[in-house]
This record gives structure tokens, C-alpha cells and sequence, in this order.
């Protein structure tokens, strides 16, 4: 079991200048991530975008912005939990919190900080009203192990990188049958592997339906078959063993959801004195807060986390009194 | 009145909302719909990398074509038809006045 003094969901911005500010009044700081790396959406969806209201920073790379969080961050010694989706919440005897992953992994802490930027991370699911029934029955919208897949039928769903990636791996002595379906007649992905995909196509290698889209999937407690819809509305159905929709990810709130929190439009609601939320001992900062006057931007969820970190300093250490201390004044010492 | 172009946005019970847009703000039709809280998220603040403002464009109207992103963002969508577009990359000029567009179903 992992045991720290402030444990963040979420290993954004907002969640990795928390360890710092917290490092400051001697708390230490263990973060929890969907994402298999730190930085939220800013390394996951626009790591080459820049930033332009970060104060100090007239223009900053949202990745380099997490390097120098990192940086920052780096003498507190946070711990990280990544890839492993923050599951369950439960309080414990002594008043703390145990928190389990989707991986199994088991968290305690007295408090709990929710950083959660947008949400989780999870994979687009096509539209099909009984997709459910099927999924890692045949559906899967992962790969986890291309192993999984040998000597099987496989259909692939999507345009973009990594269904031109999968399409080419599994293809090549993998599968026993790939077929590749995109909606339109141009690929996205790296001209590369577009190429590769093209030539295997014409080889025969590939089975390529383009201008249409996976509309329906059949089987009887395992995946049977897909139907295909062409763009001039006819139909192909094919038989196959798995299905690989891959159309990318969108944040959702996912668990958190259910852990008695007040929930606003997919937010949650605190208390602007000290970001705390209707449990005592579990704060939400950042961009899946609200509050009157709200503003979703990286410089408000900062201030955010410095007033937080104050509030569970007073209710870890009830009986310490504390001032404020200058960083210029005392410098930064780490653990 | 100057500046403020009238656009329609049906929403996704098929309800027209007849909508004052100004021109001068450097407003899309994303922020549009939000300002007037009309059902439509943004998570991605208008990068084009979410598809929570999907719509589809009604009327006939000279609309900036789909740039790159758009066309990547809208292959991964769903519910796309050929006059599908992102609203976060439908700038609001004046010659959208009259604009009718529909809000796309969203998924799970």
C-alpha cells in the first residue's frame, strides 16, 4: 500500500504544482494517473501548442510546461501511480482515505486532492446500441497484446495513426485476416504508414472497404459479425473474430462520479475558501471544479492548489500553527 | 444593428433558437452556443480536437472550407455527414447572417 499526505488524482498542471506548494509546508504528495504519463491534456492532446497566459511565460509549449512543473516539483519527491485509473474511494477507520486503482494498486491518505482536469481518458465507442454486449467479447478498443490476435479475423475501424499502425502490424504474419474500414477515402496518419496500407491493399494483403462506416455487430454471447454501411447506403456483412474500433480518446468523468460528491455539469462543486467539496477531507481543484465565477484556466487551478494545500496542512496538523514563508526568503528545501 | 449577425441553431430536439452574434468579438460558433448555454461543450477550448461542438451547417452560406485538423478530428467522430464541421472553427463574420445550423448528436 502507498501512503502519503496529500494524494492527487490527476497528474496535470494543477496536480504537479500541488506537490510543490505542499513540498513547501512539508506534505508529502503521491499522484494518480489514467494517462501513462504526467501532464493531463497538455501532453496528451496539445504538447506543441503554445500557451500564452501563464504569467511570467509571454509564451510557453504546453510540454514544456509540464518539464518545468516536473522540474519544479522534483525536490518534493512526488510519487506517481500512472496508467492506472483512480477507481474507488472509501474512508477508513481513523479518519484517512483508501483509494483503489483500476489496476488494483491501494492508496491511503488523509487527504485527497482531485485534479482531474477534464476527466479520464477513455476511447471513443461507436454508436451502436448493443456495442456492450460485445465488448472484449470480440470488441476491443485497445490493443493490449497483438498476440491476442494471432490467427484470428480481425477488422479494424478508423483513419488516423494508430489504426494505419495496427492494420500494418497485424497484417504482417499476425492476424489470419485484417480488414481495414474508414469512412472516407483519405487517411490522416503518417504518410508512411498511409503508403504501407495502400500497397497492402493492392496486393491483396488487406481487405480496404473505404467510404464506409461499422454500423452494426452481431453474435451469439461472443462477436460474430459486423455490418458495414457504405457511404450509397448498401451493406456488407462481415464475418470476423474481433473488431478494433479506433477512433482516438475522450475525457469522461468515469468513476469519480460516484464517490457522493456534489456534481454540477460534470464538475464538482467547492467551497471557494479553501476548494474543499461537500466530503470533508477531499478537495477538487483545476478545471473539474466550479464555482460561482469559474474560469477553466491553468493559472486559476495554481492558485487553487496554493490555498488548498494551506487548508489540508490545518486539517493533517490540527494543533501546528503556521505562517507563511517567502520561497525567496527561505529558499527551497526538498525532502 | 451593426456588428451582430442573427444565426439559427437547432438544437438536438430539433428546437430553433434564433441567436444575436457579434462580429467583433472573435467569437466561433462553439463560443456562440456556449455564451447562450446552449447545449454544446467545448471541452477542448476550440483546438479542434474534441468534436463536442459537431454540427451540421443548414443553410447554403460561404463557409471557410475544413482545415487539417477539422478533416482529423471529424475522421474520428461520429454521426459525420458530409456538411458535418466543428463549430469551434466556424468564425463569426458577417457574412454568416442568416446562418441555420443543426447540432449533431453526441456519443457516448
Amino acid at each position: 500500500m502507498i501512503e502519503t499526505d496529500i494524494l492527487i488524482i490527476g497528474a496535470g498542471p494543477c496536480g504537479l504544482f500541488t506537490v510543490f506548494e505542499a513540498g513547501l509546508l512539508k506534505l508529502r504528495c503521491h499522484l494518480v494517473d489514467a494517462l501513462p504519463q504526467p501532464g493531463g491534456q497538455l501532453t496528451e492532446i496539445y504538447p506543441k501548442k503554445p500557451i500564452y497566459d501563464i504569467p511570467g511565460f509571454p509564451e510557453v509549449l504546453a510540454g514544456d510546461l509540464i518539464e518545468h512543473l516536473m522540474k519544479q516539483a522534483e525536490p518534493f519527491k512526488p510519487g506517481f501511480t500512472l496508467g492506472e485509473r483512480a477507481e474507488k474511494l472509501e474512508k477508513t477507520e481513523d479518519g484517512k482515505f483508501l483509494l483503489t486503482t483500476s489496476r488494483g494498486t491501494v492508496h491511503k491518505a488523509p487527504v485527497v486532492a482531485i485534479a482531474g482536469g477534464l476527466g479520464c481518458f477513455e476511447p471513443r465507442k461507436p454508436p451502436i446500441a448493443n456495442i456492450s454486449d460485445f465488448e472484449d467479447k470480440g470488441i476491443e478498443y485497445i490493443v493490449r497484446d497483438p498476440n491476442f490476435y494471432k490467427g484470428k479475423r480481425v477488422v479494424i475501424s478508423g483513419g488516423g495513426d494508430s489504426a494505419l499502425d495496427w492494420t500494418n502490424y497485424l497484417a504482417n504474419g499476425v492476424a489470419a485476416e485484417v480488414s481495414l474500414v474508414h469512412r472516407s477515402k483519405s487517411f490522416r496518419g503518417h504518410p508512411d504508414s498511409v503508403q504501407k496500407v495502400l500497397d497492402m491493399a493492392a496486393a491483396g494483403k488487406i481487405k480496404l472497404y473505404t467510404d464506409a462506416e461499422v454500423t452494426g455487430v452481431g453474435g451469439n454471447g461472443v462477436l460474430k459479425d459486423i455490418t458495414l454501411q457504405h457511404t450509397d447506403a448498401s451493406t456488407t456483412n462481415i464475418a470476423t473474430d474481433h473488431w478494433l474500433p479506433l477512433f482516438g480518446l475522450s475525457p469522461k468523468l468515469g468513476p469519480l462520479a460516484e464517490w457522493g460528491l456534489n456534481i454540477d455539469k460534470n464538475s464538482i462543486e467547492v467551497n471557494t475558501f479553501d476548494y474543499s467539496t461537500n466530503v470533508d477531507g477531499v478537495y477538487a481543484i483545476g478545471d473539474i471544479n466550479t464555482y460561482p465565477g469559474k474560469l477553466k484556466l491553468i493559472l486559476c487551478g495554481f492558485h487553487e492548489a496554493t490555498l488548498m494545500v494551506q487548508s489540508a496542512f490545518k486539517r493533517i496538523y490540527p494543533d501546528k500553527n503556521y505562517v507563511l514563508k517567502y520561497t525567496t526568503v527561505n529558499g527551497v528545501t526538498g525532502f | 444593428m451593426d456588428n451582430i449577425v442573427k444565426i439559427t441553431v437547432i438544437d438536438r430536439q430539433g428546437t430553433p433558437h434564433e441567436l444575436e452574434a457579434p462580429t467583433d468579438m472573435n467569437m466561433n460558433m462553439m463560443e456562440l452556443c456556449k455564451s447562450y448555454e446552449l447545449p454544446v461543450e467545448g471541452t477542448c477550448g476550440g483546438m479542434a480536437m474534441c468534436a463536442s461542438c459537431h454540427l451540421y451547417v443548414v443553410s447554403e452560406h460561404p463557409i471557410l472550407e475544413r482545415n487539417d485538423d477539422e478533416e482529423a478530428m471529424l475522421d474520428q467522430a461520429f454521426f459525420v455527414k458530409p456538411n458535418s464541421r466543428l463549430g469551434c472553427q466556424i468564425p463569426i463574420t458577417n457574412d454568416l447572417d442568416g446562418l441555420r445550423v443543426q447540432l449533431a448528436e453526441v456519443g457516448q
